[in-house]
């Protein structure tokens, strides 16, 4: 059976680690990262990979539309 | 499969709108802004607007609205958007112009420009950012503040003996003859965001087919002046504000109808 797969790539230096993503994907892919970038912000990162679906929700809730996202079928 | 194997041009599914300059914006981390403006420049690419919009930038925080969206711009006086808007889009009637306001500027300084450029019936779309607050100059009490409501000017929550009523200018606008569609919207979670994105698309064609003033009211969060992370923020938007501002659609109709019809 098709399986669809997903996974996201953070902008890291634009996040300002708002959380907001990482609080609207239910799938429990993100989290914030404990190193920060160059502003001091903890950025967004795929803490579980494999759980992403590639839905786009976090895409779509963050701000500062620092998240591509990409899906695929195997 | 492996990550690398999915990252890859073919599967992009969502990324950055073209229209959107390659730049950080200003506003603080979570706030509301951001989302809607994400939203208009992913419109203005998908309906093909880029070379035919004009926007009218407001005073308060996004006032830099005009360097994130790569269309023309002309910034307004504090609330005098609508009336900037007006004559911008009868000397251009090809253009599709339209507004990006706060309740500071909409609602309090503006509210003159804004009911009356609603009530001609204006070409322009309006979108209101409604955080309840004066974001830009440190959280002051906004006519949109809801009863309760700690802000800096109001410390012990807003009085309505004391400081007036909260203003549902929205509702007041859908009463006008000149609107054709008044929306409330909000862009907490994708589901609401996607909602947003059909509630502006439909404003802009109505602009575009000449229907009359188009209003989408996006009830928001200002996290840094309610003092709340922004996660809480959007919980307590929807605990709080949600009640006193409904979501949906006011008025889908069209223009000169009686509003008696609504
Ligand atoms: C004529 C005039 N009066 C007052 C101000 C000060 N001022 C700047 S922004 C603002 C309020 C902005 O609040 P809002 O429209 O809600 O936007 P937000 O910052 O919350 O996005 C005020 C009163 C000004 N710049 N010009
Ligand atoms: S695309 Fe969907 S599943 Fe993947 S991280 Fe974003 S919200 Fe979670
Ligand atoms: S929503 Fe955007 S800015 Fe906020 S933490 Fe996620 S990726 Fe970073
Ligand atoms: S002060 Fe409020 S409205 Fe202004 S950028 Fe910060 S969170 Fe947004």
């Amino acid at each position: 059976m098709a399986k669809i797969i997903g996974a996201v790539v953070v902008d890291e230096e634009k996040c300002k680690g708002c959380n907001v993503c990482v609080n609207e994907c239910i799938h429990d892919v993100l989290a914030l990262h404990k190193e920060v970038n160059s502003y001091g912000y903890h950025y967004s990162y795929m803490k579980n990979s494999d759980k992403c679906i590639g839905c786009a929700n976090c895409g779509l809730v963050c701000p500062d539309t620092c998240i591509t996202i990409y899906r695929a079928k195997v | 499969m492996e990550l690398i194997d999915i990252i890859k041009q073919e599967n992009i599914v969502y990324k950055k709108s073209k229209v959107l300059n390659d730049v950080v914006m200003h506003y603080c981390p979570g706030c509301s802004h951001g989302t809607v403006q994400k939203v208009i420049a992913e419109l203005i690419e998908e309906l093909d607007l880029q070379e035919r919009a004009i926007g009218v930038a407001p005073v308060g925080c996004s006032v830099f609205i005009y360097n994130y969206i790569e269309v023309d711009w002309q910034e307004a006086a504090h609330g005098r958007a609508p009336a900037v808007a007006t004559g911008i889009s009868r000397l251009n009637p090809d253009k599709f112009v339209f507004t990006y306001q706060g309740d500071g500027d909409l609602a309090s300084i503006g509210s003159g420009e804004t009911l009356h450029a609603c009530n001609r019936g204006e070409n322009i779309l309006i979108i209101f950012i409604n955080n309840g607050i004066y974001g830009m100059t440190g959280g002051q009490m906004a006519p949109t503040t809801i009863e309760g409501m700690v802000t800096s000017t109001t410390p012990f929550g807003r009085n309505a003996e004391l400081n007036g009523h909260p203003l549902k200018i929205t509702e007041l606008i859908a009463k006008l003859p000149g609107t054709s569609y008044v929306t409330r919207q909000s862009v907490h979670t994708a589901a609401a965001v996607r909602k947003c994105k059909k509630a502006i698309k439909k404003g802009i064609q109505n602009v575009l087919e000449k229907k009359g003033t188009s209003f989408v009211e996006v009830v928001s969060t200002c996290n840094s002046g309610w003092k709340m992370t922004p996660v809480a923020a959007n919980k307590w938007m929807e605990e709080n504000m949600f009640p006193f501002y409904p979501l949906g659609d006011l008025k889908d109709d069209i223009k000169d109808e009686p509003a008696s019809k609504n």
